[in-house]
């Protein structure tokens, strides 16, 4: 493997007295120690560490710890106080405007952590927004955003306006922007934190597809320790601007560094028992309200599914509906879908633990239905689901 | 008290109007380059039949609203043009109107760049505001003194008067309006490359085109505030109706005039408000 991008030494100090916090900072001084005597805020400290080409290399850490401060400066959003960023052995550092705008249209991508979608632009231009500034033709950079759109699964949207997307398809059109440009290398700060659960599992296993087909070099910030065991190739670990760890997920798990890396893990260990919010996918419904049979084969059909979650106009999950019931009523003529639903439908809450459900689930293998306290339907859990979420999660107790 | 002596601030200022009064040919150019923008927007308004100028801002006001057609607006338009064309203050209205869309768009030609680069530059930022402030609370007759000095009298030195008065809005909103682009959108922007200016045009001022235009909109309104007293220096127009109604003591004149100013200004600021509202167009 090849290294795609190194850090050496990279610093930020943000506000006064920076050359004499440089100093300290230089002399091992921590992060806190340089605040309370220059005032100034130690961004990132001195880190160091390498990327390989094709890997998706996730930084962690707190709040405050510099995540987003060291990717942006990766892409010189943010200008170093010190230090070198090469890329493909060149130092960014040492080009200027012009050359870096290059490296930034043609290079590397950012995925940014609310979308950072153009209002005013449709999806189509939001997504084709880093070929227009390179000046490619509109015929062209139409077809290839199309094309980015297309492999973020976005079809049939082109002409509306970011607003009018969930948070999920938004975020999805940024990545589109993104791909658009065929970069070597994407920054993802946050990417999916704004995302709810479901999204947010989704956009992860999304992402782990298109990686195994485009192999970019991926740097990813998260949080949550689940998603960077669960995508990352590498993953760092930051403390007050320092690098702690560097490491595969196994090293990280196996030999945590120190006291804080291992809380860090623990706290893994505690949210690793997955609840049925974490693995539920999302139902085929019907609103009982608004679809007839007919309506309701459709769907069915569509999805390719043989049965069918049926919910009121207020989403309150009511049962399932078998297809071959759902035909019976198309042959009698009957439009009376409320007497073929089965309501004995086994259902569960978003914080019940997996492992309460797992001996159900394997064994009948009928899903469950996962309802909130108002008995809204929000998702449901298949045998499937559960089992790759298990074998997602590498610290999970069930291997 | 009486040890310190009084400042002599009066007689440096007339000095320096003075000192001004002297670069004649460069006023003369300016009045000239004003005065042609201004009977170019006179030539046009007295060249249209009033039916068809009724008409024409009927049609242009049903446009801007296609999307959210407003029906009372249209009436009160209709019946106001009518009015004023009843009580023949027409050529009058035109005249107004001439002069607010002159110092309109000399405001915004001068005070979108201006308002940028306050947004992209703090030292811009910190000498334009105190200076904005100034302009826009000296009372507006102080204007007219230098302004006859270096101009002349007629709509010239009305209109620089009013663009004087009028500007901060358009200024202030633009350089608010940029400074509150999300940060993301501007990483967004600087992530892909994007050069300054493609940044400015194709991010910057789209986004703040909403605060932009309600900048444009107050300037407008100021600007009409200003005719009674820009009619003082001779610029002519439904000021001067209301102006010359004051010294005759004719409070019905005075109201009339003062009446079909109103209608203008509605006009005028809801055609505006309606260009604000049509983002995505
Ligand atoms: N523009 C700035 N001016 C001053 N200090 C800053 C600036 N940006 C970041 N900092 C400081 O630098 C440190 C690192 O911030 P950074 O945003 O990189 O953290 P983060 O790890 O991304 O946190 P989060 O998880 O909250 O996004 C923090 O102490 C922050 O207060
Ligand atoms: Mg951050």
């Amino acid at each position: 493997m090849s290294i795609k991008v190194e850090v050496k030494n990279l610093t930020k100090i943000f506000g006064k007295h920076v050359g004499r916090a440089k100093e300290l900072i230089k002399q091992g001084k921590s992060k806190p120690e340089i605040l309370k005597e220059t005032g100034a805020t130690v961004g990132v400290d001195q880190a160091n560490f390498e990327i390989e080409d094709g890997e998706i290399f996730v930084i962690m850490g707190l709040s405050g710890s510099g995540k987003s401060t060291l990717v942006r400066m990766i892409n010189r959003l943010i200008e170093p106080t010190d230090g070198e960023v090469l890329i493909d052995g060149e130092n960014l550092m040492k080009m200027d405007k012009k050359k870096l705008r290059d490296v930034r249209r043609k290079k590397m991508s950012m995925v940014f952590q609310n979308f950072g979608l153009l209002p005013n632009r449709t999806i189509i231009e939001n997504a084709e927004y880093g070929l227009e500034i390179q000046g490619v033709e509109k015929e062209e950079r139409r077809k290839r955003a199309k094309t980015a759109l297309e492999q973020v699964g976005i079809t049939g949207y082109d002409d509306e306006y970011p607003d009018q997307l969930s948070g999920g398809m938004q975020q999805r059109v940024g990545l589109a922007r993104a791909l658009a440009n065929d970069p070597q290398i994407l920054l993802m700060d946050e990417a999916f934190s704004a995302l709810d659960p479901l999204n947010r599992t989704d956009m992860q296993d999304q992402l782990l597809d298109i990686q195994e087909s485009l192999k970019k070099t991926i740097i990813f910030i998260s949080h949550d320790l689940n998603e960077a065991l669960k995508l990352g190739d590498h993953i760092m670990i930051m403390r007050d601007g320092e690098v702690i760890q560097t490491g595969t997920p196994e090293d990280i798990l196996t030999h945590p560094a120190n006291d804080y890396v291992e809380e860090f893990i623990e706290n893994v260990d505690r949210s690793k028992v997955l609840t049925a919010g974490n693995v539920m996918i999302r139902p085929v419904t019907i609103n009982v309200d608004k679809a007839g049979p007919r309506l309701t084969l459709k769907r069915m059909k569509n999805n390719e599914v043989s049965t069918a979650y049926v919910v009121d106009n207020k989403r309150k999950l009511i049962g399932i509906v078998d297809a071959n019931d759902v035909i019976g009523l198309v042959r009698h003529d009957s439009s009376d879908l409320r007497s073929v639903v089965k309501e004995d439908v086994p259902t569960t809450n978003e914080e019940t633990p997996i492992s309460e459900l797992m001996d159900d689930i394997s064994q009948t293998g009928i899903p469950f239905a996962v309802t909130n306290d108002k008995g809204q339907l929000k998702g449901i859990i298949v045998r499937g689901a559960v089992l790759g979420a298990l074998a997602g999660n590498e610290v999970s107790e069930f291997e | 008290m009486n040890s310190i002596p009084q400042l002599p601030l009066a007689s440096w200022i007339d000095s320096f109007v003075d000192w001004l009064v002297q670069f004649t040919g460069f006023f003369n150019a300016i009045t000239n380059f004003i005065g042609g923008i201004n009977n170019a927007f006179q030539w046009v308004f007295d060249i249209i039949p009033i039916w068809l100028f009724i008409i024409l801002i009927l049609g242009l006001t049903f446009y801007v609203n296609r999307k959210d057609q407003r029906w009372s607006l249209l009436i009160f338009e209709f019946l106001g043009l009518l009015l004023i064309w009843n009580l023949d203050f027409w050529r009058d209205m035109t005249q107004t109107l001439t002069l607010v869309l002159t110092s309109s768009l000399i405001a915004l030609v001068i005070g979108i760049p201006l308002g940028i680069l306050m947004a992209k530059s703090h030292i811009a930022e910190v000498i334009l505001k105190p200076i904005l402030d100034f302009m826009q609370t000296m009372p507006a007759f102080v204007y007219l003194i230098p302004a006859v000095a270096l101009f002349g009298i007629g709509m010239v030195p009305g209109i620089v008067a009013s663009v004087i008065f009028a500007m901060p809005p358009t200024v202030r909103m633009t350089n608010m309006g940029i400074r509150e682009v999300p940060a993301e959108l501007i990483e967004a922007a600087d992530s892909y490359g994007s050069t300054e200016w493609q940044k400015l045009f194709k991010v910057e001022l789209p986004i703040a085109k909403t605060s932009l235009m309600a900048g444009v909109n107050q300037s407008m309104m100021l600007s009409l505030s200003m005719v009674v007293i820009a009619s003082m220096i001779g610029a002519m127009g439904l000021g001067t109706k209301v102006y010359f109604a004051v010294g005759r003591n004719d409070a019905g004149g005075g109201f009339a005039a003062g009446l079909a100013i109103v209608i203008l200004a509605i006009i005028l600021d809801r055609l505006t408000q309606s260009l604000t509202r049509d983002h995505k167009g």
